[in-house]
Formats: structure tokens, sequence, C-alpha cells
């Protein structure tokens, strides 16, 4: 499993693109790093590779998951997870049914509850399956929506600045639990960040735009 | 009948005769008819609901009141609907209406008809030319609308508060000299406020003969010359000084209430009575009329030309006509206006149905109303109402 | 990238269809009429006659001056008051609190809310009762013209009361959307009174978002009948009513000059927009000239209590109004100087079968499909500008409102020949469709900002997790959004159960809703009757914005994310 963008560049349709053509490759379980100063289009780009460009945005380039040319697909058929800057838990449901939601159709039945208890467990939130998103801590949400996106069976995820709202001990720890479920199941992932230790702690190549 | 039957000859196959009453009967079964009516007066609401429930029992024929702020709404719509070219299935069944709007409607040919004299129970009517059941506002019925309730203008007021009423309409400029404020009349675009003026109008009026005509210039300038200089002398000491006037009569009966004017109209001899009973006036409220008489009128209902349901409203016209019903109609726990029945010609059971009626202090007796006055011809009404928003609405 | 076009078409042709159309029907029936062209009646050639004679209608030009004076005074006064009163008490009252002391004033139909004003204000009505005669000295009301007066007056507070309410709320969502406190603090370190920062500072940012709903009050200030019939003066009255008058004059000719005056109508609220428009510009001279000059204006301070003042005085004089109303329904006997009835009854609720069983029942029906079907639209609409994701062109924000911004009698009379034409005249079906003209603009009105609101990373995480546009809008977004969409909700049934023009119209007068009835019987002499009416016509929308804030409260329970930030 491997993320391979040829040529990448974004910007507006009648307008400059907004940084140069970006080649590169993210080996299965490699996180790259994206990094440049605010406003070059570092979430933009990951807004069209996770295909939510906003209207009036063109891509240029190829972005390949796999083999497959996931430009032409809408999104919720890419296989691409996200992480943000803030969990984006659905308020409106319990911690359990956000897991549930990410949860590939396939699985059905006690085998879902069973799924969803297992993600609840390995993320340290056993338990917690009925509770309001909104009464868990910072780093129980972070845990949380990254197993959401990772039951959704992802083959690529994307990461935009997800840590920068946690402090700096919660972070290294965070950050930690996200690599290591990566690197366990050999998904690559592009992250954006302003913060070098993000980047060191990824371990893959650190792309300046 | 050998009378109805030369009117029957006569007139050819476009009337339908007696005989095709059952017939009537019949198309009127399963109809719903939509009577459009004034709804400001929950009495005549109530009673409307009534003759709805004795219909829908009787003939099978059911009664929906369109209430109206105006009968004039009803006129529009079916102009509305004949510029749309429907002229079938139109939705005005029924119109309680009078004068302006008769002469508008019978003009235009807006009217079905003629059909109120071979309503079987048009024979307890006064149809002779020139009675009260012949002719709306000097306008020949000729059949196109039909009788329901005698109306009487009058005149309401607390006898606690106003211990001589004005014995003529010139009376009104004294009592209004003696208390500023308290006398008004409903607003002239209005049929009351209109009746008002043609009240006085009539009672100053050199020549009554002139009104019975069509107006000319020249007869309206000199019938109405003393009107504007009572008027002229009343306005400056009228509630608000003469600048606005209540919409209708039941606003002023409002103010009445509230003790803001002295006076309230009505077309209804009972409505004192009535209002107390339903406890919108104080118990000692009573009616006058002027000394010389008061301006009457008979209303009627007429059917749009294009009715949808026109059996059923005349089947519903024909049971309005019944003695049974005008007695109830006259019931001062009712409705307690007039029968416009010919009480020569009712039967000694109907004519006892009558006499059985309760009485009341505020009601008056039928020989306390005075004489009757003529309308003037339909065209004064309208020419003195433009007349007098030129001169004071500005 | 095609995502969404076919429901944009969809909605697109729905709305031309539904509301520009006929609105352009109407007018041109009412235009040809205008020039001398009502076969009914036998007006067959064109002409300018009914313009000449609408000239020499008597009282036309007061007419024309009265509805200026009441529709422009009305709406400068209520951006003055409502402006003064937002930098008092902005941040003083909390955002949920003031929601709430709005929304029974918001509920309130127009018709509803003067009939208790005409009551309260008359001079036998209940404040000259409280007062009387121990204050007054009055044992009879005194000849004052403080309902109906020739100024408008009586009218142009009648409107107050309901514009004020609507532009704090809108004015209260613009200031959502701004960092007022931040500006609030800087003002105010650099010497400026907290009302002079707010009005220097915060209010020019905070205009340009308010003024649509600006522009909608100017036109239905201009155009409004219920209210004007009730509480303004009667000769002559305003235009808008003056033109409904002509319309249903005995005399058929007036039809003609009524279309011409209809026509005329049309363009003086264009005009007045135009003219609002036209003095922005100078406004914001002055404006800058003013700001130049570096005021700290802590004198300004008395002016904005005293806007405040009057702001909870009109406020007052509205809940007395409704409570009026209320205590008139269980009357039997009230007569001046009593400050309460002397005879109380349940007779006017007892009976339901006398005409406000079924005018409820009507109401209801009526106000419920319009609005459901507004509702469904609004979701239509927005869910395809987010497929699309494009923001609103300018012409579709401008197909959305013109409804409000063109005064309904231009368009109904004519509307109402057309609908006679097509066949579905004086049926449910017509009413409903003519007020979801009125409804639906005000549920996009509700929605769009809540809708837009809504953080854009939700729905990525849900496409990212494979949710599809159906799954990502019935799943996460409706509710998420179920709040503003009840909300929403109950502002459409409130503007469904007070619209009275339409109802009229299109009802061919045969549907009798509770506001129809209500202002019917307000030309009638039972207070009492008209107070049941009115209460049960002001209650309904009431429980409606009730229900908006319990029903999510109670699904949401035990969803704090959803909870907090009340209104």
């Amino acid at each position: 499993m491997s993320l391979v963008l040829q040529d990448v560049t974004v910007g507006p349709k009648a307008g400059n693109p907004l940084f140069s053509a970006l080649s590169l490759r993210i080996a299965p379980g490699e996180v790259a790093t994206l990094m440049g100063p605010s406003g070059i289009g570092k979430s933009t780009l990951l807004d069209a590779i996770g295909g939510h460009l906003a209207h009036g945005f063109a891509v240029s380039g190829t972005v390949a998951l796999n083999g497959r040319d996931v430009l032409r697909q809408p999104a919720e058929t890419r296989r691409i997870g996200v992480l943000f800057q803030d969990a984006m838990l659905f308020p409106h449901l319990s911690v359990g049914d956000n897991l549930a939601f990410g949860l590939v159709p396939s699985v059905r039945g006690a085998a879902r509850r069973a799924a969803v208890e297992t993600a609840l467990d390995q993320a340290g939130l056993a338990g917690f399956a009925a509770r309001d998103p909104a009464t868990l801590s910072g780093g129980q949400r972070a845990r949380a929506a990254l197993m959401r996106a990772l039951l959704a069976e992802p083959e690529a995820l994307l990461l935009d600045e997800p840590f920068s709202r946690l402090d700096a001990e919660l972070r290294a720890e965070i950050r930690g639990f996200v690599f290591d479920h990566l690197r366990a199941r050999k998904i690559p992932g592009l992250m954006v960040t302003h913060d070098a230790s993000d980047a060191e702690a990824a371990g893959g190549v650190v792309v300046q735009l | 009948m050998r009378s109805l039957m030369i009117a029957a000859l006569g007139l050819g196959l476009a009337t339908p005769a007696l005989a095709d009453w059952q017939q009537t009967l019949e198309a009127a079964r399963g109809q719903t008819v939509y009577w459009n009516a004034w709804g400001g007066d929950a009495r005549t609401n109530a009673f409307i609901a009534w003759v709805g429930e004795q219909t829908e029992a009787k003939y099978g024929v059911k009664v929906e009141q369109v209430k109206l702020t105006d009968t004039a709404t009803a006129v529009t719509q079916v102009i509305s609907e004949k510029a749309a070219g429907k002229d079938s299935g139109g939705s005005v069944d029924m119109i309680w209406i009078n004068g302006p709007n008769f002469l508008s409607m019978k003009e235009q040919g807006l009217l079905h008809g003629p059909f109120a004299n071979d309503l079987p129970n048009a024979k307890y009517l006064d149809l002779s030319p020139n009675s009260a059941a012949a002719v709306d506002f000097t306008v020949p019925v000729e059949g196109y609308e039909s009788a329901w309730r005698l109306a009487r203008f009058v005149f309401t007021y607390d006898s606690a508060v106003v211990a001589e009423p004005p014995r003529n309409m010139a009376g009104f400029l004294d009592h209004a000299k003696a208390n500023p404020g308290r006398v008004t009349h409903p607003d002239v675009s209005n049929f009351m406020g209109a009746t008002f003026l043609k009240q006085a109008l009539i009672e100053f009026a050199p020549d009554q003969a002139a009104l019975q005509l069509p107006v000319t210039d020249a007869a309206f300038d000199a019938a109405t010359a003393p009107l504007w200089a009572w008027y002229d002398a009343l306005r400056p000491f009228m509630w608000r000084e003469g600048a606005t006037f209540p919409e209708n009569q039941s606003v002023q009966q409002q103010l009445l209430n509230d003790g803001e004017v002295d006076f309230g109209v009505s077309f209804d001899p009972a409505s004192a009575a009535g209002a107390i009973a339903e406890g919108l006036l104080p118990e000692t409220a009573r009616v006058f009329v002027p000394e010389g008489g008061s301006i009457g009128n008979i209303s009627f209902v007429a059917i749009p030309y294009n009715a949808a349901n026109r059996e059923g409203a005349e089947v519903v016209a024909n049971f309005l006509l019944d003695p049974a019903t005008q007695a109830h109609q006259q019931n001062i726990d009712v409705l307690g206006s007039f029968s416009v029945l010919d009480p020569a010609k009712l039967s000694a059971e109907d004519a006892a149905l009558f006499a059985a009626l309760p009485t009341s202090p505020a009601l008056p007796k039928l020989e306390d109303l005075g004489p009757t006055l003529l309308e003037p011809h339909a065209s004064w009404m309208t020419k003195l109402v433009a007349a007098w928003g030129d001169r004071y609405t500005k | 990238m095609k995502e969404g076009r076919a429901l944009r078409a969809v909605v697109a042709l729905a709305l031309m269809g539904g509301v520009v159309l006929p609105i352009l029907a109407g007018f041109a029936q009412t235009g040809r009429a205008a020039f001398g062209i009502l076969p009914a009646i036998g007006a067959v050639e064109w002409s300018l006659a009914p313009w000449q004679q609408l000239m020499a209608l008597p009282g036309f030009g007061t007419s024309l001056r009265l509805s200026l004076v009441t529709g422009l005074g009305s709406t400068l006064l209520a951006l003055a008051l409502a402006a003064g009163f937002c930098a008092l008490m902005h941040g003083r009252i909390s955002h949920g609190a003031m929601g709430r002391i709005l929304v029974p004033f918001l509920a309130a139909p127009h018709a509803a809310l003067a009939i208790g004003m005409a009551f309260l204000l008359a001079p036998s009505g209940w404040i000259a009762r409280l007062l009387s005669p121990w204050a007054t000295g009055w044992d009879r009301p005194a000849d004052l013209a403080t309902v109906n007066d020739a100024w408008g007056l009586a009218l142009i507070a009648g409107l107050l009361i309901k514009e004020v309410p609507f532009l704090l709320l809108v004015m209260g969502s613009a200031l959502g959307q701004l960092p007022v406190r931040q500006h609030l603090a800087a003002g105010r370190a650099l010497g400026y009174g907290r009302g002079v920062v707010w009005i220097k500072v915060i209010m020019p940012q905070v205009y340009p978002l308010i003024r649509l709903p600006i522009f909608i009050v100017l036109a239905f200030a201009l155009s409004v009948v219920d209210m004007a019939i009730i509480l303004g003066p009667s000769n002559p009255p305003t235009l808008a009513v003056a033109i409904m008058r002509w319309f249903s004059a005995p005399d058929t000719a007036l039809i003609l000059p009524a279309s011409a005056a209809a026509l005329l109508h049309a363009l003086i609220v264009a005009a007045a927009i135009g003219a609002w428009i036209g003095a922005e510009p100078v406004a914001k001279r002055i404006g800058q000239w003013w700001l130049r000059r570096g005021g700290r204006g802590h004198r300004a301070e008395p002016g904005l209590w005293a806007a405040s003042a009057v702001v909870m005085g009109l406020m007052a004089a509205g809940a007395l109004a409704l409570l009026s109303l209320l205590v008139w329904s269980f009357a039997w006997r009230w007569s001046f100087p009593q400050a309460l009835p002397q005879s109380w009854s349940l007779k006017g609720w007892m009976t339901p079968g006398s005409g406000w069983g079924r005018a409820l029942e009507a109401t209801l029906i009526i106000g419920i499909a319009a609005t459901v079907a507004s509702l469904l639209l609004a979701i239509a609409w927005l869910e395809g500008e987010d497929r699309a994701r494009r923001g609103r062109a300018t012409w579709a924000q401008a197909l959305i409102y013109l409804p409000l911004l063109v005064p309904q009698i231009g368009f109904l009379y004519g509307l109402n020949v057309l609908f006679l034409q097509i066949g579905i005249s004086g049926g449910l079906l017509a009413v409903i469709w003519a007020q979801m003209l009125f409804v639906f603009p005000y549920v996009m009105i509700a929605l769009s900002d809540p809708w837009r609101a809504l953080d854009p990373h939700h729905l990525r995480a849900a496409a990212a997790l494979g949710a599809g546009p159906w799954r990502r809008l019935f799943a996460v977004k409706l509710p998420m959004l179920i709040r503003p969409l009840m909300v929403a909700a109950a502002i459409g049934f409130a503007v469904s159960v007070a619209q009275y023009l339409p109802t009229l119209f299109m009802g061919a007068g045969r549907v009798a809703t509770l506001t129809t009835e209500a202002v019917t019987l307000a030309s009638g002499s039972d207070r009492r009757v008209v107070g049941v009416y009115a209460v049960l016509q002001a209650g309904l929308p009431f429980l409606a914005y009730g229900a908006a804030l319990l029903v999510p409260a109670f699904v949401y329970r035990n969803r704090r994310g959803l909870l907090g930030g009340a209104g």
C-alpha cells in the first residue's frame, strides 16, 4: 500500500497554482510531513487528496493510492481517512456510535458491537461507548477520532495539524499512539504541521512547500 | 294560482315553474351552499348556522357561511371569476345583498334569475309593485333576489347616560354642542354610515319626490345644500372632531359600550335588546328613531349567475321565507329582526307563532318605530358617498 | 463536480415556477387593469384613465403621505432603537435570555398585537381604565385620538413592537459572526465610551449583515394592511388599506384605479428601497466625518439609555396588549372605567362550534403543510449548494427574498384571477401555496446561516469515513442541525399563522383561519370573541417556538456539544 503524488499542484481555477508541482511517494506505514508558511496551500493540498476541495479550486497532476487514480473519485469512495486539529466527533452521537459510524458496513450484527468495543479498548476508552463525546478529555477525543478513522479501514490517512491543540506531554503521547497504529497497519500517512518535533517523530520524508 | 300560471306562461320556459320545485329539491340534495354574508354580528352568524342545520336535516342542503367584512368582497369575487372565464361552478352560491351591490350586480348580469317569485314560500310576501319586498332602493327586484329580513334604521343609546335622545336629526347638532365628542357615525364608505347621511338627507331635503328619481347634478345640489350646512356645523363637535369614524356599526356599538360615544346605529330594531342579552351593551341600553320615522328596507339574498350550488341556494332562500323560520328569526333570543312576511297572508297557526314570541324592555314595539321612510334611489347614495368623500376626505 | 446539479436544477425550477412566474403573472394582470383592460367589467380599451381617476380619488395624496411617513418612519425608528438597545444590552443580557424575551413578540401575529394595542391605547382602553378615574378624573373616556390618529403614530408604535424585536434578532445573529468583545476592549482602551464603540465600530460591521432584513422591514411597513386597518387612521387610511378598499368597493369601476394604485404602490416600495440605498453613502460620509473627529462620546450614553427605555416601554406595551386579549377572552361585562371585568365567563372558550374550532383546524393544516413543504425545499436548496460546493449567487438570493420585498397587494389580486383560470382558487392548496411564498424566505433566512456555520470538517470526516452525500445529509447534517431546523420550522409556522392577505385573496374568503377571522371580528363589536381568536392566533406560534426549543433539548438531553450556546 502506498500513496503516490505525481506533479500535483493546487490553485484557484482562474489563477496561479499555490505552490510548484509536487511529487512524493509515501510507503506503507510511513508518515510524510508537509511544512511551510501559512497560506501556502498545505491544507488545500490535503483537501484535494481527500476529495474535499472547495468550489473554484482545481487540482492538477495525479494522486494514486495503491495504483488507483483517486482524483476522479468522490471523497467517500477514496478510502482516505482524515484527522483534524479538533477530533470532530459528531456531537449528536455517543462515542460508541461515532466509532460505529466509521466501521465498514461489511461487519454486521454482534461483530459490529465487538469491533467497536475492541477499538475503544485499544484507545483506552473501554466502557465509554454510551458517553457523550463532549464529556471526553482532549486526549480521549483524539484517540477516539483515530479509532473511528481506522474502523473505516482507510488505505491512507491525512493528518491536518492533528496535535496542535494538545499540550506538550499529551502531544507526544497521542502522536506516538497515532503513528504506532499507522505503522502497525501499514497505512501511509501525510501530515501537515508547523511543529518540527511532529516531523521528527513521524520519521518520514519532510517536504517544505 | 291563476296569476302564477299567467306569469309562467308569460315568461315562457326560462322560468322554472312551481311544478319544478320538486326537481330543484332533488338537485339540491347533497349540495353545500356557500352563503357570503357580512360576518360582524355573532347573532346573525349563529342564525345562519341554525339555518344550515335545519336545511341539512330537512333537505340535505348544507350551508357554509363565508364571513365577509364587506359585502362588496363577494361581488369582487364574482367579477374575478367572470374575468377568468369561470362561468359555472363559481365559489359564491348566495350573497346577503342590498342596494348598490344589488344594482351593480344586476346591471352587469352577474345574477341568476329571476327565481325569487317562483319560490313556494314567496306566496307569503307582498310583492305588489313598490312594496318593500319588490323594490330594493327603488331598483325593481324582478325576482333576482329574495327577501329574508326586515331592516329599520334605528339609533341605540344608554338611557342611564342620555336622558333625552334627540328628537330628530337636527337635534343631534344640539346634543353634540352640549356634549362635544359624543356623536359620530360609521365611516361613510360603509353602508350604515351612508344611511346616517341619507336619513339626514331625507329629513332636510326640500323636495322628497326628487329623491326617488335617478339623481341629477341640479337635484343633488338642491337637495344636499341644507344637509351639508347641518353637517358642517355638526362636524367640529363630533367624536375625534369628525376626522375619523368607526369602521362600521359594530365598532360604533363597541364605542357606545365603552362610553366613548352616546349613540349607536343599527338596521335592526332588536339590536339593543340582543346586545344586552349578549352582554355587549349595558342593561339600560334602549332604541329610538327620529320623530318623522326612519329609513327601512328589506335585506335580500341573491344568487350569482355562475353559482355552483344554485339549487341548494334556492332551497335555502325558500327556507328563509318559511313562516316558522321568520318567527324564529323574530324571536328576541335569536335575532329579533322583524318578519318580512305580509301578516295578512299568514294562516292563523302561523300568526300564532309570532304572537307567542317573548318581549324585552329594550325591544321597541312596531308602533314605536313610526313610519318607514323609503330609501332614496340608489344613485343618490353613490353620489352622496362620493360627495362626502370630496368634501371631508382630504 | 457535477454532484448536486440535478438537485439544484429541480429546486431552481420549483422556485421559478412557484415564485417568480406567479408574481410576474399577478403583476401582469394588475398592470393590464391599471391601463384599462379588465374585460369582466367591460373595460377593454388601453387608456390612462385609471391613473387620472386615481389622482382624483379623495384622500389619495394623504394616503400616499401616510404610507411613506409610517413606513419610512417606523423603519428608521426601529433601526435606531434596536441599535441603541443592542449597544447598551449586548453582553449584559445573555444571548439565550434575549432570545426568550424576544420570542413572544416575534411569535405574536401582527393582527393579534394590533387588536390588543388598539384596546390598550384607546381613550377607553386598558391604560385609561387603570388610571381612571382616580388619576385622570375621567368618569367617561376623553375624546382623544390615541388610536387611529391622523398622523399614524399608533400604527408606528404597533409596527415598532414587531420590527424592533425582529431587528434585534438579526443583529444578534450578525453579532455572533463578529469578534465583538475584542473590538469593544480595543475601543474602550482607547478611551471611547462603551456605547460609542458600539456605534462607531461594531454597528458599521453589523449593518451590511442586516441590510436585507432592513429592506424586508421597510417593504413590510410600507405595505402592511391588517395592522393599518386596526391601528391606522381611517379617513383616509394608508395607501395599502385604501387600495384594499377600492378593490372591494361596491362601484366595480374602482378596480381599475385600484390596480393603478397597486402598481404605483409596488413602485413606491422599490423607490423607497432605492432611496435607502442611495442614502447609505451619504450616511457613510457623515459617519466617517464623525469618526475622524475622534470624540469619545461619553455624553452619548444617556441617548442609548433613552433608546433602551423606549424599547422596554414598547415591549411592556406589547406584553400588556397580548395580556389584555387574554383577559377579554374570559370577560363577560367589562366597562369603563373598571380596571378588570365586572363579570367573567368561559362562554367564548366553551363554544368552538361558533367558528374558532374550524379556524384553528384550518390554521394548523395550512401552517403545518406550508412549513413542512418550505422546510423540505430549503433543505434541498441548501444541500444543492453544498454539493456544488458553491455559495449562493446574487440572483438566487434575490429570487428567494423577492416575495418579501414585493408588496403583496400588487400581485395578489391579479394572481387570484390567474388561479381562477387554473381552477384552484378557494382551496386549501391555493392558500398553502400562496403562504409558502412568504414562509419559504423566512425559513431560508433562519436556516441559511446555521447551515453554513456547520463545521465542514464534520462532513469531511464523514466523507473520509465512507459516507456518501445522502448519508452525510441524513446521518450528520440534519441531526446536528436539529435546533436550527426546529427554529426555522417554528418561524415558518409563525409566518404562516400571521398571513392575512394571501389567505383572504387565495382562499376566496372560504378558507377561514384564525387570522382572517380575527381581523374580521376586530371590525365587530365583541372584544371577548376577538380575544379568543387573538389568543389562539398568538398562542399557536408561541407553542411552536416552545416546541422548537424543547424538542432538541429533550432529544439531545445527554449531548452537551449540541446544547451549549443557547439560541
